[in-house]
């Protein structure tokens, strides 16, 4: 009986196996012709081309002259030629400040901060500063660019009017940080509407026996809440950081000047790819900053999974 | 995390795929539709231009809304003209172009400055007239109208791409009142670049008022390689290209470099922010136009197309622009030390009309540009705003009109020169803007100097480098 019974029961597992391992009982091949036109797609548009920029990146194609007409196969020179450009670590180095100091540290402490003060909060207030910032992130880059040129002005700007400093370039004196303040205006919200949400998972009645036992608001801020949203966290500082590091709405403003001081790495890119007209070189930085982009997020993910 | 990663690839590789699809298609499509003149068929073409009514080079928009299109159209019913507008500065606008001749497409026919038929004939972009359109090409008459080195402007080895669309030449212009609230006479003709600098230092102790505009820096592109540092260089006897080699740091070159130093460093004669302003070559319009910069180099177009007073058509339009604003011959830095022992220099570019070699209608096309390149077609321009035509039974009878391109016409053109029609240019004239740049914001002359032969030997190779 007992041995009957375990083989039953053995035959019932492996029965129930194979029907998880082919739920529509189909066979492989079947299974396969019905993903072939996803893999297609995916393989048409997203594997193709990146092969393909590969191989640009291979090549001194050029946007015009005889280069556009008559390729020839270059092999890792772009590369070697990206790192001997003082223009390619000048535009990393922006990058790494910009990223940090616009996303990193400007939208999360601001979004953060802004997120804690108005969790109480009920009514007007909260639905004007919540409109305000998420005014700022839903409005398209363009016309943020504008509004920000408008109030920038050297000639005629608001800022210099309100501060009375009479022709100030605020983009030609300043242009990092001015970019640096634009993109945490532009990008807060997110940090906010993220955080917002995370803190109300953290648990009233801890907070409250935490008061009860006489814990300071900065105690219960550092040993309750930053614990519990500790994964909220994490994976706004990836969002941000990736952003921030593909962002080009701040050539908007500047056009990565004057000589280069805002050059990040999207515009980099495109002044090279496009601007100067070097295809095959603005395809080889451009998988560069694939590549930094890849560590980013498997760095993130890494700590992620530690946690 | 995926999502992100996978978005960024497909963005990017939506970027890499755009050039490889459209390679695969350029080499199709060329078809010549039969059109007789009795009935053409029911076909559009296109024109582009970095025109645009209400903004750049307003005047001639207008007059390809006004005149070209109706005419044409009127001369060959079932055909269909259309204008695509552009107003952007003309470095994106190259790019636009070059972006829609790759891909195969593009309007019919299509405005480039001269300067570009070089590198667009050597990707193939564009072809040789009689390729495209051909015997018709040959057999119209406007050719005997148009001198030789006006066509030179759009051939390239010999060969015609073009029309011609007219030519241009530099000049000073100056602020006639602020010139004698300084004490300075209205009726100026300097004769070397200290005469030029002594008006300057004369200028800078009016309340306001920039001494001197001579365009720098990268953000001004082409602008700062024409109307400032070539015109300087040719005054010093050199020019950017000659026996096969390029201006490196040489003496003229040098003098070039420490006269704009003079300017915007040592003596704050011109607004050295400005140059790096994103938009600093349309903010030194607006501060002429409003009596704020003395002195501003510039081509006849800143007289045609900027500060002209004509309802619509300049940008940074001048009421009192004939009494006001004067223009003088641009002098070499000592007398007789000018190209060819010149006292006097300029340089002059020309742009033209080339037909699209992907157009499916290019005969029909070519008519359109034949119209557009008649005499009519020149006077009617010339009601919205005169330009020196390429035709010379054009120029004859509508320049008398105009004191100022005559002047061009008679006095500038006979001593301008012309930058090298090869496909090198842009890249070191982008080279030159940065070494100019460097320099307007305190890099020292020899610094700038060692990085723009780097970057030119970069370009061009080192052995093709003059170095004195």
């Amino acid at each position: 009986m007992v041995s009957t019974r375990s083989v039953t029961g053995t035959g019932v597992v492996r029965a129930r196996r194979n029907r998880a391992d082919d739920v529509a009982g189909l066979g492989r091949a079947r299974a396969g012709v019905f993903v072939a036109p996803a893999l297609l797609m995916i393989g048409m548009f997203l594997l193709f081309p990146a092969i393909w920029t590969i191989y640009l990146g291979m090549t001194d194609f050029r946007l015009t002259g005889l280069a556009a007409a008559h390729t020839s196969f270059v092999g890792l020179g772009n590369f070697t030629a990206a790192f001997g450009d003082k223009a390619f670590w000048n535009a990393l180095q922006l990058t790494v400040v910009f990223v940090a100091l616009s996303g990193v540290i400007g939208q999360s402490l601001l979004g953060f901060s802004l997120a804690w003060s108005l969790r109480r909060l009920k009514g007007w207030v909260r639905t004007l500063v919540e409109s305000l910032a998420l005014a700022a992130w839903v409005i398209p880059g363009s016309v943020n660019a504008f509004l920000w040129i408008a109030l920038l002005d050297r000639r005629d700007g608001t800022l210099n009017t309100l501060l009375n400093t009479p022709g100030t370039a605020w983009l030609i004196s300043y242009p990092m940080a001015m970019i640096v303040i634009f993109n945490i205006w532009v990008g807060t919200a997110f940090s906010m509407q993220l955080f917002s949400s995370a803190l109300s998972s953290v648990s009233p009645s801890q907070l409250e026996s935490a008061q009860i036992a006489g814990a300071s608001e900065f105690r219960q801020l550092f040993d309750i809440v930053l614990p519990t949203i500790k994964g909220h966290i994490l994976t706004n500082t990836l969002m941000i950081t990736l952003w921030t590091f593909n962002t080009f709405t701040p050539f908007l403003l500047t056009a990565g000047g004057p000589n280069r001081k805002t050059e990040i790495f999207s515009v980099y890119i495109y002044k090279s790819a496009i601007g100067s007209g070097q295809l095959g070189f603005g395809a080889a930085i451009s998988m560069i900053m694939l590549l930094i982009n890849l560590a980013i997020a498997l760095l993130y993910m890494r700590v992620g999974r530690k946690r | 995390m995926v999502t992100i990663g996978r978005r960024k690839l497909i963005t990017l590789a939506g970027l890499a795929l755009v050039p490889g699809a459209l390679s695969a298609c350029s080499s199709s499509s060329k078809t010549a539709t039969n059109s007789g003149s009795g009935g053409t068929k029911d076909v559009t073409l296109t024109i582009t231009a970095n025109a645009i009514a209400g903004g750049k080079n307003a005047a001639e928009a207008q007059w390809v809304a006004d005149w070209v299109i109706p005419q044409f159209q009127k001369a060959n019913p079932g055909a269909t003209v259309k204008f695509e507008p552009q107003g952007v500065n003309d470095e994106d606008y190259k790019t636009k172009i070059a972006l829609d001749l790759k891909s195969g497409k593009g309007a019919d026919i299509i405005a480039i400055d001269g300067i570009w038929t070089g590198e667009f004939a050597q990707a193939g972009y564009i072809k040789p007239l009689q390729d495209v359109a051909g015997a018709a090409v040959d057999a119209w008459d406007g050719w005997k109208q148009i001198p030789t080195a006006v066509q030179g402007a759009v051939s390239f080895q010999g060969k015609i791409y073009g029309v011609p669309d007219g030519t241009d030449g530099r000049v000073l212009y100056y602020n006639k009142s602020l010139f004698s609230k300084a004490g300075l006479p209205t009726d100026w003709q300097p004769t070397s670049w200290d005469d030029v600098l002594n008006a300057a230092r004369a200028l800078k102790k009016l309340k306001g008022v920039t001494p001197i505009q001579l365009d720098a820096g990268t953000a001004m592109g082409e602008a700062t390689t024409m109307q400032g540092i070539l015109p300087m260089l040719v005054g010093t006897g050199e020019y950017v290209w000659t026996d096969n080699k390029w201006v490196g740091n040489t003496g003229g070159l040098r003098d070039v470099m420490n006269l704009y130093r003079t300017i915007y460093i040592d003596e704050k004669l011109g607004d050295a922010v400005l140059q790096q302003e994103a938009n600093g070559r349309d903010s030194s319009f607006q501060e002429f136009a409003a009596g704020q910069i003395g002195i501003l180099a510039e081509g006849d177009y800143f007289w045609r197309s900027v500060i002209n007073p004509a309802q619509g058509i300049g940008t940074a339009p001048m009421a009192d622009r004939d009494t006001v604003v004067g223009y003088t011959k641009i002098p070499a830095m000592k007398p007789g030390s000018g190209v060819k022992g010149q006292d006097f220099v300029s340089m002059s570019g020309g742009s033209g009309r080339v037909l699209n070699p992907n157009s499916k209608n290019a005969d029909l096309a070519w008519k359109l540009l034949e119209l557009m390149c008649s005499p009519e077609g020149f006077a009617a321009r010339a009601a919205g705003t005169l330009s020196i035509s390429p035709r010379d039974d054009v120029n004859k009878t509508l320049l008398a009109k105009d004191p100022m391109l005559t002047y061009v016409s008679t006095q500038v053109l006979p001593i301008t020169s012309y930058r090298p029609g090869l496909a090198d240019y842009t890249q070191v004239s982008t080279a030159m803007q940065q070494a100019s740049l460097d320099v307007v914001t305190g890099t020292s002359v020899a610094d700038a100097l060692k990085t723009y032969t780097g970057t030119l030997g970069g370009i061009v190779g080192s052995s093709n480098i003059t170095n004195n």
